[in-house]
C-alpha cells in the first residue's frame, strides 16, 4: 500500500507526501467503511428475513442490494426536528460524539501487513480509551433530548457499557499476555503458523467473554435494554430524525464492523491463513491459500457479523438485572480467574506462545 | 442437580439450541408471496367488495324490503323507496358507505332475492372522501360486469351453505 502510494504521489515533494500518504488512507478506509457499513444494513435485514422464512428487502436495484441507499437518501431528505426545551447544541453533537471514536479506533487496526494508518504500540490502549468514549454520545444524546424515554435508554446503556467494559478489558489483558506486545500487528505476528497456533484455543473463556462483552458494548441484541422498543420506544435516540439519526446508525454499525474485527485480530489470528503451516498443502497448487492476506480478515470479520445477525434474530432481549449480574457475577470473574490460569499456563510452558 | 445446572449455565446450552433452530430457518424454503406480482388463491366465499345483481331479462332483483339495512352492523346501507310506475315497489337511492362496511356478509344472508352480493375484489381504493359512497348505479354497473364471476363462484359455494 505504501509503495502503491509513493509512487503514485511520487511527483510531490516529501513535506507535502507526508501529509497526503495518511490522508489518502484514511479516505480510503472512511468509504470502504461507509460502504461496507451500508451493505451490512442490506445484510442484516436480509439474514434476519431468511431466518423468519421470509426473503427480505427485494425490491431496490438488483435483488434489493440498493436498500440502505435509498434509506439513507431518505433519511438525509427529512427534517432534523430539535425537541421544545432540548439542549441544541448537545443534540446536534452527539451523534458525532458516537460516531467519532467508532471510525477514529480504525486508525490502529492492522487490515494486512502492510495496511495501517498509525502503528503506534500502544494500540490496545488507543482502542479501549476510544470505545470508552462512544458511551458519551449516547449519554449525551439522552440527557439532551429532554424526553425520559432518551434519559432512560441513556441510563441503561451508561451502566451496562461501564460494566461491560471491565470484562472487555480484562479479557484484552489476556490477549496482551499472550501476544506480549499492546501492539495490534505484533499481536497478530504472535499468532502466525496455522489455526492451533490462533488465541481462541488457550484462550477460549476470554475469545467467548469478549464477544459477549462486545455484543453488550455496541447495545445489540440481545442486549438492547438501552433501545429497548417495547419499553421506552426507541431509546436514547427516540427524539432523533433525518440525518442525526442516520449518523447513530451508522455509528452503531460502526461499532459493530469494529468490534467483529477486533475479535477477528485479537483471537482469530487477524489476516493469518485457515491453512498456514499445514504440510498438506505445502508444494500443491493451493499453496496460495497459505498467504496471509486481507481476504482471510474479512472472512472472520463477516463470520463474527454474521453472528451478531444471527443472535439478533434467535434471542429475546435481556432483563436489565440479568444483564447486569451476567456482567458483574459472571464474565469479570471468568475473565480474572482465567487471567490466572493463564499465568499459569505460561508459567508452565503449555501454551503456543514463545517464552523469551 | 445444582452442579448439572451450573454446567448447563456454562456451556450454553440452551442458547446453542434457539441457535440451531434459527439456522435451520434460514435455509428453509421461503414462505414470502411477492404480492403484486403474484398472489394467493381466493375462496369462493371471499367477501369483497359489494355488488347489485338484476334477473337475467335485466329487471333489479332488490325490491327495497331493507333488511339488508336493517341486519347492517355498521349501519352502512342507506335506503330510500317509492312505488314504480308498473306498480311494484323500487329503491331510488341504495348508497354503500365503504369507509362504514366491515364485509361481514350479513346484508348477502338476509336478502330474499339475492340482490345484494359480495364479489372477490379487495382490491380498490378511493382518493377523494365522496368517492366512499358508492351509489345504486356504480353497485348495479359492478354486478353485471362480474356476473359471470359472481354467478360461478355462487355455485361452486352453493352446495356448502
Amino acid at each position: 500500500m505504501d509503495d502503491f502510494l509513493t509512487q503514485l504521489f511520487g511527483f510531490l515533494p516529501q513535506e507535502i507526501l507526508r501529509f497526503i500518504l495518511p490522508l489518502t488512507k484514511i479516505l480510503t478506509l472512511l468509504v470502504v467503511l461507509i460502504l461496507v457499513v451500508a451493505l451490512l444494513v442490506f445484510f442484516e435485514r436480509k439474514v434476519i428475513g431468511y431466518m423468519h422464512a421470509r426473503i427480505g428487502p427485494n425490491r431496490v436495484g438488483p435483488r434489493g442490494w440498493f436498500q440502505s441507499f435509498a434509506d439513507v437518501a431518505k433519511l438525509f431528505l427529512k427534517e432534523v426536528v430539535v425537541p421544545t426545551n432540548a439542549d441544541r447544541f448537545l443534540f446536534l453533537t452527539a451523534p458525532l460524539l458516537s460516531l467519532i471514536p467508532a471510525f477514529a479506533a480504525w486508525a490502529v487496526i492492522p487490515l494486512n501487513p502492510s495496511f495501517i494508518i498509525a502503528d503506534i504500540d500502544a494500540g490496545i490502549l488507543y482502542l479501549l480509551a476510544l470505545t470508552s468514549f462512544s458511551v458519551y454520545g449516547i449519554i449525551l444524546a439522552g440527557w439532551a433530548s429532554n424526553s425520559k424515554y432518551a434519559f432512560l435508554g441513556a441510563m441503561r446503556s451508561a451502566a451496562q457499557m461501564v460494566a461491560y467494559e471491565i470484562a472487555m478489558g480484562f479479557a484484552l489483558v489476556g490477549v496482551l499476555m499472550a501476544g506480549g506486545s499492546l501492539n495490534l500487528g505484533v499481536i497478530v505476528e504472535a499468532q502466525s503458523g496455522g489455526i492451533l497456533n490462533w488465541f481462541w484455543i488457550p484462550l477460549f473463556p476470554l475469545f467467548f467473554v469478549y464477544f459477549i462483552s462486545g455484543l453488550a458494548e455496541t447495545n445489540r441484541h440481545p442486549f438492547d435494554v438501552a433501545e429497548g422498543e417495547s419499553e421506552i420506544v426507541a431509546g436514547f435516540h427516540v427524539e432523533y430524525s433525518g440525518a442525526a439519526f442516520a449518523i447513530f446508525f451508522l455509528a452503531e454499525y460502526a461499532n459493530m464492523l469494529l468490534i467483529a474485527t477486533l475479535t477477528s485480530i485479537m483471537f482469530l489470528g487477524g489476516w493469518e491463513s485457515f491453512f498456514a503451516g499445514s504440510s498438506y498443502l505445502m508444494n500443491t497448487s493451493m499453496a496460495f491459500l497459505m498467504e496471509p492476506s486481507i481476504l482471510w480478515l474479512a472472512t472472520k470479520i463477516s463470520f463474527f457479523i454474521f453472528i451478531f445477525f444471527w443472535l439478533r434474530a434467535s434471542f429475546p432481549r435481556y432483563r436489565y438485572d440479568q444483564i447486569m449480574k451476567l456482567g458483574w457475577k459472571v464474565l469479570i470473574p471468568i475473565t480474572i480467574i482465567w487471567i490466572g490460569v493463564e499465568g499459569i499456563m505460561f508459567l508452565a510452558n503449555v501454551g503456543p506462545w514463545k517464552v523469551t | 442437580m445444582k452442579i448439572l445446572n451450573i454446567i448447563k449455565t456454562l456451556t450454553l446450552i440452551d442458547l446453542f439450541q434457539g441457535l440451531i433452530v434459527t439456522l435451520k430457518n434460514f435455509f428453509r424454503r421461503k414462505v414470502t408471496v411477492q404480492y403484486p406480482e403474484v398472489k394467493t388463491p381466493v375462496s369462493n366465499r371471499f367477501r369483497g367488495k359489494l355488488a347489485l345483481m338484476k334477473y337475467e331479462n335485466g329487471e333489479e332483483r332488490c325490491i327495497a324490503c331493507k333488511l339488508c339495512s336493517a341486519v347492517c352492523p355498521a349501519n352502512a346501507i342507506s335506503i330510500d323507496s317509492e312505488e314504480n310506475e308498473d306498480g311494484t315497489r323500487r329503491t331510488t337511492r341504495f348508497d354503500i358507505d365503504a369507509f362504514k362496511c366491515v364485509y361481514c356478509g350479513f346484508c348477502e344472508e338476509a336478502c330474499p332475492v339475492d340482490a345484494i352480493v359480495e364479489t372477490d375484489i379487495f382490491e380498490y381504493h378511493m382518493t377523494e372522501n365522496h368517492q366512499r359512497l358508492q351509489t345504486k348505479e356504480m353497485l348495479l354497473q359492478l354486478g353485471e360486469d362480474y356476473r359471470e364471476k359472481i354467478v360461478s363462484k355462487k355455485e361452486k359455494d352453493y352446495l356448502y351453505k
